[in-house]
């Protein structure tokens, strides 16, 4: 995993040229999808009696906000820079949790079959649980919205985590353990030297779909504790009929998803041992 | 034919003639819905200190199960295995496994494996000898040029050698092999066999082997333990091989005597104790 900047090969103008064109086969179709998706929004939306916005409207009503993501009037009227900015920031809270707890008590149960018992039913059960059903309960518990919606963040991502993890630990070859076993490691041993490398591929599958969860759930989340963020500014929007701004919003959460599902990748590239990389 | 004479033949006389490793009586069984299922019954063998034995028998006789309760992986439902009197009750670094399949761990190089190992079991040497037992290990298995690739990187030969180094690097009073070579292509096994036997010479570590190749084990074993076919598998006939050491395989095969032992065994194994579907 280390040194491999010097193993790239040195690309000539040939290579250049061939790999423009394996680029371009790889952008057209998307771009040509994408393409004859507006259309198809345009036709519709410029039938008779059409309640949505063409495009080419969207794009004008929402220049402002396009242009200048930036911009802070105080209040709520924040640019959706800031607004996508607040929801990261209880994401970030939420799933760090999530994700530190999760790992910790997947490697409890995977790795202690008492605990397994006794916890996974109720994990089972707990984690089919939609996450806006926790907001109620949590503004109970808290009495404020962010730490309720912090909180619903963790409580959505947690599942997954705290599941594949439990997962990876039981899948852990016999041999391994065998060898862990012959050789009497210690537990510390065991834990740096087995354990963790072994589920390590696991757990960031548990932290993907974690992620994907915790940007679904903000959204819906936000919409019900109001203040900056973009999952209120899309209600917000609904309510002062700013269809436009919605089409925008929902651009700007499919992107930033996008991008962290992206980031847990790279993360996991750097993280995961070279020869337990999956797939 | 059992009862071969080989005092005047064996130049290498166990080291002691106390009895270094004992299996006592030893019966394996699973308990399942309709009683209990017999793998093992009444297993009895003492083995002196630098002795190879080899293991064959048909598959699902419990070979490897009586070897894994000589490793204590296994615990025996009756009887006991002993190591110089010490009854063996949970796996340890004094009897070794080499396993079927390697069991390196992928994500460490060949010296981290064997590092691994010494690391753990003498923990109070100081850090640059650990570090001389690994490097002459990886040397005494020829690796010395591979010490930092990782398993994927290793042709199964190698694989198996580091597997070999990892073991004998910890000093064990009991090297176990599970079919060491089998997965390996007969070039390659042969290598491997006069390297372990060239090892077995300088170190004069106890080996079991389990082998399904009678060849293989009347070149390497002092002797051969047949085992009758499951369930309530038995040792059924030891077989001495006295053929003096250094061996030298082509020698081996010229010797009358080694036929008669190969019919013998193969005697055993696929006429008085065939398996159903051999």
């Amino acid at each position: 995993m280390t040194a491999r900047l010097d193993a790239r090969p040195k690309r000539n103008h040939q290579d250049l040229v061939s790999m423009l064109g394996k680029q371009a086969k790889v952008l057209y179709p998307p771009a040509i999808a994408l393409l004859i998706f507006l259309v198809i929004w345009q036709v519709f939306t410029s039938l008779p009696g059409a309640t949505l916005p063409t495009p080419i409207q969207t794009v004008e009503e929402t220049w402002e906000l396009i242009v200048n993501p930036f911009f802070d009037n105080g209040g709520n009227d924040k640019g959706l820079f800031w607004q996508v900015f607040t929801s990261l920031q209880r994401v970030a809270l939420g799933y760090t949790l999530a994700a530190i707890v999760g790992i910790g008590l997947g490697i409890l149960i995977g790795t202690s079959t008492f605990m397994f018992r006794a916890l996974d039913p109720i994990f089972q059960v707990l984690r089919t649980v939609p996450p806006l059903a926790w907001l109620p309960i949590s503004l109970a518990a808290f009495q404020q919205a962010n730490p309720s919606a912090i909180f619903v963040i963790f409580i959505t991502a947690i599942w997954p985590i705290i599941i594949n993890t439990a997962e990876g630990v039981r899948q852990i070859p016999q041999d391994y353990n065998n060898v862990a076993r012959v050789l009497r490691l210690s537990r510390t041993e065991y834990f740096f030297k087995i354990l963790m490398p072994a589920t390590v591929p696991y757990i960031f599958t548990g932290l993907k779909i974690g992620i994907g969860l915790s940007w679904l759930a903000i959204v819906a989340a936000e919409m019900l504790i109001g203040g900056v963020g973009i999952g209120f500014f899309i209600w917000d929007a609904w309510n002062s009929s700013r269809i436009s701004d919605i089409i925008i919003a929902i651009i700007y959460v499919g992107l930033v998803g996008l991008l962290l599902d992206w980031l847990i990748s790279q993360i996991a590239k750097l993280v995961v041992p070279e020869e337990q990389k999956q797939g | 034919m059992q009862t071969l004479n080989t005092t005047e033949l064996n130049i290498n006389p166990p080291l002691n003639h106390d009895p270094y490793l004992v299996i006592d009586n030893v019966s394996k069984a699973y308990p399942t819905p309709d009683g209990a299922y017999v793998v093992l019954n009444g297993i009895n063998l003492t083995v002196h200190e630098g002795e190879f034995i080899c293991l064959i028998g048909h598959s699902g006789c419990g070979k490897s199960t009586l070897l894994d309760m000589v490793s204590g992986f296994r615990k025996p439902t009756e009887g006991e295995v002993r190591l110089q009197t010490k009854r063996i009750t949970e796996p340890g670094p004094d009897r070794m496994v080499v396993f079927q399949n390697y069991s390196l761990l992928p994500w460490m190089t060949a010296y981290e494996n064997i590092y691994l190992g010494v690391k753990s079991v003498f923990p109070d040497k100081p850090e640059a000898e650990k570090r001389a037992i690994v490097r002459d290990h990886l040397a005494l298995v020829g690796l010395s040029d591979a010490a930092d690739k990782k398993p994927k990187e290793l042709s199964g030969g190698m694989k198996q050698r580091v597997c070999i180094a990892r073991a004998l690097a910890l000093r064990p009073q009991v090297l176990i092999l599970d079919e060491p070579f089998g997965a390996l292509d007969p070039i390659t096994r042969e290598e491997l066999q006069e390297e372990l036997l060239k090892i077995w010479t300088d170190h004069r570590v106890t080996v079991l082997m389990i082998t399904h190749d009678i060849d293989e084990a009347l070149f390497l074993g002092d002797r051969l333990v047949m085992m009758t076919n499951g369930p309530a598998a038995q040792i059924g006939e030891i077989l001495n091989i006295p053929f003096p050491r250094p061996r030298n395989r082509t020698r081996l095969m010229e010797d009358p005597h080694y036929y008669d032992l190969r019919n013998h065994a193969l005697d055993f194994l696929y006429r008085r104790f065939a398996h159903d579907d051999a």
